[in-house]
């Protein structure tokens, strides 16, 4: 029989001795004891209390949708309610500062992946030529600190894993990237820049597509500058020759054609924030 | 605690259709593709454009993922609230209360004219089905954090089997609230009103005794 305190000494079951024989008569002495805490009104005082409860829980209910209303109708901060953006921006603080480089996404066997779907050809310009493609590397105040040829890149340490790609839309994809980590591009400009600065900027060639990336997720060691899928050459709709992958952020910010990459102070613009998403989209 | 659930869940379950619906490919056929077939399309396109669900996916995160700040924290108030009213004692199961269960339920739906076993302010069949009903709450809570955060949170997300099934166990409670909300009414109007003003106010009627008052209990012993 479950420990049951507010039962009065006296009135205590076990020392009837009639429950001993009727256990349903125990139960029915225990339910009882219960009840007795709970305030019993006259049927005046009942329907006077139930009138204004539900007078009260109207005006809430009313206050609430109220609340949802102005919400849906606020001034768009980046396309998105004020309100909600605002609360993007305070999950955001929460989750940088519970933000752990050594929490590494779930790796697969390359057996389980197979090549991902085209999601997205923003930034994808019909015209590029891969030829005159070259990586540029720009400071602050966009002066140019270095460029480099795929020939670089390759030179780094290369990278294969499989992970699982995220899409905002809800689907996942296990996928193979091989590539070089960013850390590893990036601590060729440490001398230049001194500490690095707190944000990434990436944009395509022609600037048709735009990413903006806290430093925390650049540096961390599942964040490759990807030239192979699934052990094959990055295709163009996948962002050949250099894309972005990292299974710290979404697809959105997984950004296809790299052109430029620009170390920046300040939070970089970012395509699809200023259409309503969230600037950090972190997983 | 209780009512609050309400327009929070319904926000929850709108926000949550505009992501779900997001990817155009029938997610839910992916959703449970782990049981290994497709079972039906949830949504047709049809019903979806008049719900006016498509091409509203920012806005949908975005609701969905500051409600779910306040569905959770209404979710700890209610269970401290239990623990420190021992309002737990009407709701959690006892030993008897599967059995209870049982004959509730064929007696609720004409089966069996068995007398009803004793009960509290809940029979056995409400003491599972409300407990059951705060732990997919839970659930929703942290198959939600295992979705939102899988690399941050990979533990979680790797204790309810990694991305995909943790967020097909998320549509899966959703459709258990659907179910239970449905079922829920049902019986509260079957109850009637005085139960329902109950509800609201949070008092009870002197003349409505519960079952196994104490003055019932005496008079059944003398008899």
């Amino acid at each position: 029989m479950p420990k049951n305190e507010s039962v009065p000494k006296s009135e205590s079951v076990s020392k009837n001795p009639t429950t001993e024989k009727d256990p349903s008569l125990a139960r029915e002495q225990r339910y009882a004891a219960l009840e007795r805490g709970t305030p019993r009104l006259d049927e005046v005082q009942f329907y006077q209390r139930s009138r204004r409860s539900v007078l009260v829980g109207g005006l809430a209910a009313l206050a609430g949708f109220s609340v949802f209303r102005s919400i849906q109708t606020a001034d768009l901060v980046d396309r998105a309610p004020g309100p909600l953006r605002a609360v993007h921006e305070k999950n955001e603080s929460l989750w940088r500062a519970l933000f752990r480089e050594d929490h590494l996404a779930r790796t697969f066997d390359p057996s389980e992946s197979s090549p991902i779907r085209v999601n997205g050809r923003k930034g994808l310009d019909e015209d590029f030529d891969p030829a005159t493609w070259e990586l540029r590397i720009e400071g602050p105040d966009g002066e140019l600190l270095g460029t480099h040829s795929m020939d670089d890149i390759r030179a780094l340490a290369k990278v294969d894993h499989t992970i699982e790609h995220k899409c905002v839309e809800g689907w996942s994809h296990v996928v193979t990237w091989g590539g070089a980590r960013f850390s590893d591009l990036a601590s060729l400009y440490e001398d230049q820049l001194g500490q690095l600065p707190d944000y990434v900027d990436l944009r395509t060639p022609d600037g048709g597509y735009y990413v903006g990336v806290d430093l925390a997720t650049m540096l961390h060691s599942q964040t490759l500058l990807t030239y192979e899928m699934q052990g094959q050459e990055l295709e163009p709709a996948h962002g050949a020759p250099l894309r972005l992958t990292t299974p710290l952020k979404y697809g959105i910010k997984q950004i296809k054609r790299i052109g430029t990459i620009r170390f920046s102070h300040q939070q970089p613009s970012d395509y699809w924030h200023e259409r309503g998403y969230d600037w950090y989209a972190h997983l | 605690m209780h009512w609050i659930n309400f327009p929070l869940l319904t926000i929850m379950i709108w926000s949550g259709l505009r992501i779900y619906w997001a990817d155009r490919a029938d997610p839910f056929g992916v959703g449970i593709g782990f049981i290994g077939w497709h079972w039906f399309d949830l949504f047709p396109d049809s019903v979806n454009e008049k719900l006016g669900l498509n091409q509203t996916l920012a806005r949908g995160m975005a609701f969905h993922f500051t409600v779910a700040w306040l569905f959770t924290l209404n979710g700890v108030a209610y269970g401290l609230y239990l623990w420190r009213s021992g309002g737990w004692r009407h709701l959690l199961p006892e030993k008897e209360s599967l059995g209870d269960a049982a004959k509730v339920v064929a007696n609720d739906l004409h089966l069996s004219t068995a007398p009803l076993p004793p009960q509290g302010r809940y029979n056995g069949a409400q003491r599972w089905s409300y407990t059951l009903i705060l732990v997919l709450g839970a659930v929703a809570v942290l198959t939600g954090l295992s979705i939102y955060k899988p690399t941050q949170l990979s533990f979680l997300t790797a204790l309810f089997g990694g991305y995909e099934m943790a967020r097909s166990i998320h549509f899966f409670v959703t459709l258990s609230f659907v179910a239970f909300f449905i079922v829920h009414i049902f019986q509260v109007a079957m109850a009637g009103f005085g139960n329902f003003w109950s509800m609201i106010s949070g008092y009870e009627l002197e003349s409505e005794k519960p079952v196994g008052d104490s003055q019932t209990v005496s008079e059944a012993v003398s008899a």
